[in-house]
């Protein structure tokens, strides 16, 4: 599998780190409902069988965090971003 | 239904002597009917084990186990067949030693020969802060009747004189073992339970996938299938890596993610290794087929997959856990690579409920190692539908644990299922 990383290129993904679902927001630990919703932000997850987006580390390359959307029934990669373009100021 | 024909030597002869003319299927292949008191979803050990138990236990009969390919074709016959009820967390392990105690009379209670071979297992020790966490986990073993023993490095030595003693990096210092551990042969556990199940009048239907599913007074009222809709009283999920998808079409979600676990087949060699055995310093497990195969795997791939084949990272991974251990292991030949899809979870235990939702029964989540569980995840979760409750050896696998903080985390490392 090679993970084109925006910085780098394309490269094996034994150069990366994978940390997970990429989908969830961490809630705001001040709401009202904060616990049910971080437990639906720390536990719960689609895990779809189709396009799935995940976070990426390259550890062995620029060392930045990527998010890649990948599909988990064929491993095709859509789309690799930055996180950091991906993070709200 | 077939006559029940009880398999014994003498039957194995009178074939033999008539040239297997009178061989018969071993159970029904069955056509859906339109209702059924319960259906389960999902072919292999654990849809299958609770199947027979229901009807053997409970004496509920009218059943259909819904399978969408063939029956074991799912990690039931991908696993690397490894049991064992060597756990420490009080949650894991009377349900695990509950599971051995079934495996040790399986054959005779099905009639059938589920190669069950209590040859032992050895976790191996490299370090003092692993002897400690093994003599543990040993006493929480030995508490709950699972036995254990702990081995120094020389006993180590006479049950598997060729690993690599003095590595540089990882020395064998001791071990491990429960005796009482093995091996079965995987897909045959899966038949055994189908044919005693199918002789008790339990429908077992192939080819058949559930798509999605039927309600009726806000309750689940059985499944729409490639092969029709069936309807049910009581609809029981046990679809392993699947079974996200088909909660999916129920609106909620799991605390699972589905990964791919590999599985290695070496060439035949002479009998040398008895019993299973695993590295302690990195993750590779191995043991010998009767055919003489090293079988053997280590860890999932690390990201989420439906693909059911592997990558080559955790290749070369495993065969460099291997080469620490087994200095010859890298002048083999190899013969197969295969790889089944896992249902990990946010704790890495398992999940067999009531509900959540009215109709419904799950039983998911066993992670890289329900194998072992087979027999008591059938016994239990065959109670859990005919009675509406969880056993009391399932009652802590519920699923809102991780909503009350009750986890299950035999290796502390928290909602990260890559790494359980
Ligand atoms: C490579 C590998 C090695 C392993 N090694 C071990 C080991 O050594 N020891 C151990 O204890 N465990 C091991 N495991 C884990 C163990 O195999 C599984 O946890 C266990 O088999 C899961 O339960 P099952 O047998 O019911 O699953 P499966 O056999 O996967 O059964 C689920 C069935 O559901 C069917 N299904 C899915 N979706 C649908 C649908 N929509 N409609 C109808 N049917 C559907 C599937 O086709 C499948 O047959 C290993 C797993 C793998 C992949
Ligand atoms: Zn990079």
């Amino acid at each position: 599998m090679l993970i084109d990383c925006p910085y780098c290129g394309a490269r094996d993904s034994h150069e990366f780190t994978y940390r997970g679902d990429a989908t969830g927001t961490r809630p705001d630990p001040a709401a009202e409902n904060a616990g049910e919703a971080f437990h639906d932000y720390v536990y719960l997850r689609d895990n779809p069988a189709g396009d799935h987006l995940g976070w990426w580390y390259h550890g062995a390359g620029c060392r930045q965090w990527l998010k890649v959307s990948r599909n988990t029934l064929t491993h095709a990669i859509n789309a690799v971003r930055l996180a950091r373009d991906e993070v709200k100021s | 239904m077939l006559p029940h024909m009880r398999y014994s030597v003498f039957k194995v002869l009178r074939d033999g002597l008539t040239s297997n003319r009178h061989l018969q299927p071993a159970w029904r292949d069955a056509v859906p009917k339109p209702h059924y008191d319960i259906v389960i979803v999902g072919g292999g050990g654990h849809g299958m084990a609770t199947a027979y138990y229901l009807a053997k236990v409970h004496g509920l009969t009218n059943i259909a186990v819904v399978e969408k390919g063939w029956i074991g074709g799912g990690n039931a016959g991908r696993n690397t067949t490894i049991i064992r009820s060597n756990y420490l967390l009080a949650a894991n392990e009377p349900f695990y030693e509950w599971s051995m105690k079934l495996w040790e009379g399986l054959e005779q209670e099905l009639n059938y020969n589920v190669m069950v071979s209590q040859s032992g297992i050895i976790n191996l020790i490299h370090s003092d802060a692993q002897r400690d966490a093994y003599v543990r986990r040993g006493n929480a073993m030995i508490l709950n009747g699972a036995g254990a023993k702990l081995l120094s490095r020389e006993d180590v030595r006479e049950h598997l004189p060729f690993l690599d003693f003095d590595n540089g990096r990882f020395p064998i210092k001791g071990g491990l073992q429960q005796p009482r551990a093995g091996t079965a042969r995987h897909d045959a556990v899966v038949w055994g339970y189908a044919r005693a199940a199918s002789a008790l009048g339990v429908d077992i239907i192939q080819n058949c996938e559930v798509v999605d599913f039927l309600f009726q007074d806000g309750r689940i009222a059985g499944v729409k299938t490639t092969r029709g809709d069936i309807k049910a009283d009581k609809t029981a999920l046990a679809v392993a890596g699947n079974t996200s998808r088909l909660t999916s079409k129920l609106g909620f979600r799991l605390p699972i993610e589905s990964y791919v676990l590999q599985a290695f087949i070496s060439e035949g060699l002479k009998p040398f290794i008895h019993g299973a055995f695993t590295f302690g310093a990195g993750h590779f497990y191995c043991s010998q087929s009767d055919k003489g195969e090293l079988v053997f795997g280590g860890d999932i791939d690390g990201y989420n997959s439906y693909a059911q084949r592997g990558n080559l990272p955790v290749v070369e991974d495993v065969f460099e856990g291997g080469a620490a251990l087994i200095p010859f292991l890298p002048r083999l030949r190899y013969l197969r690579q295969w790889a089944g899809i896992c249902d990990m979870s946010m704790d890495g235990s398992p999940i067999m409920c009531v509900g959540p939702v009215p109709g419904l029964y799950l039983n998911a989540a066993w992670n890289y190692g329900g194998f072992k569980a087979t027999p008591a995840s059938g016994w239990c979760f065959a109670h859990t539908i005919a009675r509406d409750e969880a056993h009391p050896l399932n009652k802590n696998f519920r699923i809102d644990r991780f909503r009350t903080g009750h986890l299950i985390d035999e290796k502390g490392v928290g909602a990260q299922p890559n790494l359980h």
